[in-house]
């Protein structure tokens, strides 16, 4: 008897140890990739970054027209991707819950949140850029759009499911109409939780570059005109980071840490969110 | 067995059968519930007694495959009928529930959500509302200094209360109360049982328990329910003293359920 009880005492420890070994090694990796975009990137960090627009090669410079250019198109991505997917997963979780159909969408809807990205840039290409007969901001926007929207769909879909059933009933029970069951009392409940959806998808197209390579290319001007090819910080960073000048590379150093930062707080405050859904 | 309780019932329950999918769970119902007083349901799990709850506010018919058959008279009116309106009918019939429910609100928008469904008043008829219910529900002296605090901040006995004012708040004339009390302690049942006995002077009450002590307590008529059929229903007193089936009587001497 005493045997098996220190041969579960045994596999505890041999299992938490493991637990703990394959976490700090992901935790590894993590960690070396901040401080590599931290020590290559800071020495280009400074306010010229922000107020001044990517130079030629061994000129000074910034990247300001790629940080603006990527806010307008993940601001495209968010006004057309949100909408759409927060009612898409009302539809979901509120009305289509155990029908066949609400399967099926949820089906699709997995396989776009797997879909390789370059794809859905390639589609776009096709849609739209070859339609309107050039790159622009708007094609851009919109392929960001199709990368949030899956994202958008499950995670309304996930926390509005989250809501207990009694507390629409109870609703209902007062005498209330399904659409303001929903408006004001599951959309309440599910409130934060959808907003962290949104915003951790968020943090998922501000580091799309297949996407943006074949829509909005890239511009080394200042420009927001979104029928217009625009400068994004992806495809910039990908292109400075290739090329063979000094100055080029450390922009592009600059503008990878910059983009994790943002990224980075964008992960934190979405978490202080939930946090605060659960007090 | 039918029973017969006062001269005007508030609903008469006749050959009522109710089915989710192919399972019978209600078998031909008939029972008169009386005009402000409180009739209590008892019987072991899976009796029917929540089922039969249900139909009184058609709750039943968010879901697709639960059909109820028959006829449910409510001052005379069929509410089984196709063409009832079942926002309206649950502005009539309130219902609390056996998990208190507050939804995601400060306590005073808990109360006067359900009371702009039905109404539309000024800002100061609507405070005056929401004292009220929240007094009816003896919940008041608790909450008046924190209204605009979320309701789910409360205690459970608390929101189970808030959830009554909620109820009351929209003026009902009956009250349908599902288990109210069985998710909460002893001093929180007594302070809910307390209010039934308060509110009856109002209402027409219609609680389902599975503590009989807190039948007897309660309720002035009480109906025992085993296997979807009614089995025994009259007076309290003469259920818990006299039974004359012995089903219910095995039930109440604790024999079975």
């Amino acid at each position: 008897m005493d045997l098996r009880y220190l041969r579960r005492r045994v596999t505890n420890v041999f299992n938490l140890g493991m637990a703990v070994l394959t976490t700090l090694l992901g935790l590894f990796w993590l960690f070396w990739i901040l401080y590599t975009t931290a020590r290559y990137g800071y020495h280009s960090l400074g306010l010229r970054l922000f107020t001044q627009d990517t130079p030629p090669p061994g000129a000074p410079g910034g990247l300001r027209n790629a940080f603006v250019g990527s806010l307008i198109m993940i601001g495209v991505g968010i006004v057309v991707g949100t909408p759409i997917g927060v009612l898409a997963g009302t539809y979901l979780a509120e009305f289509a819950g155990r029908k066949r159909i609400g399967e099926i969408v949820r089906f699709f809807n997995d396989i776009l949140l797997s879909a390789p990205s370059i794809v859905l840039g390639l589609f776009v290409y096709s849609a739209v850029v070859t339609t309107m007969g050039n790159f622009s901001g708007l094609a851009g926007g919109l392929a960001l759009a199709i990368v949030l929207l899956p994202v958008v769909v499950r995670t309304t879909d996930e926390m509005l499911r989250l809501v207990p059933s009694t507390m629409r009933e109870a609703a209902m029970a007062l005498g209330s109409p399904y659409w303001r069951v929903v408006l004001q009392v599951t959309y309440r409940a599910a409130r934060s939780g959808i907003l962290t959806g949104v915003l951790l998808g968020v943090a998922r197209i501000s580091g799309e570059t297949a996407p943006l390579l074949f829509t909005a290319l890239n511009d080394q001007f200042w420009s927001t005109n979104l029928a217009r090819p625009m400068a994004n910080v992806p495809v910039t960073i990908f292109q400075f980071a290739m090329s063979p000048y000094s100055g080029w590379q450390h922009l592009a150093w600059a503008g990878a840490l910059v983009a994790t930062l943002a990224v980075l707080g964008l992960s934190i405050f979405s978490r202080f969110l939930i946090r605060q859904r659960n007090n | 067995m039918s029973g017969t309780a006062s001269p005007e019932p508030k609903i008469s329950v006749r050959n009522l059968n109710f089915h989710y999918g192919k399972f019978h769970a209600l078998k031909d119902i008939n029972l008169d519930i009386a005009t402000r007083e409180v009739t209590a349901f008892i019987g072991p799990s899976g009796c029917g007694k929540s089922t039969l709850l249900r139909v009184f506010n058609r709750m039943y018919a968010l879901y697709p495959n639960q059909v109820a058959t028959g006829e449910v008279l409510l001052d005379k009116q069929n509410i089984l009928d196709r063409r009832q309106d079942l926002h309206r009918l649950r502005s009539r019939v309130g219902m609390v529930f056996q998990k208190p429910t507050p939804f995601p609100m400060t306590i005073y928008e808990n109360i006067a959500f359900g009371v702009r469904l039905h109404e539309h008043m000024g800002k100061g008829a609507m405070d005056d509302r929401v004292e009220a219910a929240l007094r009816q529900a003896a919940l008041w002296d608790e909450v008046k200094d924190k209204l605009r605090q979320s309701g789910m901040r409360l205690s459970g006995g608390q929101q189970q209360r808030l959830c009554i004012a909620r109820a009351i708040a929209v003026k009902p004339e009956v009250l349908l109360l599902d288990e109210p009390a069985s998710a909460l302690d002893p001093i929180s049942t007594l302070k809910i049982e307390e209010l039934i006995y308060e509110l009856r002077q109002n209402y027409t009450i219609v609680i389902v328990t599975h503590n009989m002590q807190q039948a007897a307590r309660v309720s002035d008529y009480t109906a025992f329910m085993y296997l979807g059929e009614m089995v025994e229903f009259g007076d309290t007193n003469a259920i818990f003293t006299n039974p004359s089936q012995k089903q219910t009587e095995d039930y109440i001497t604790g024999r079975y359920g």
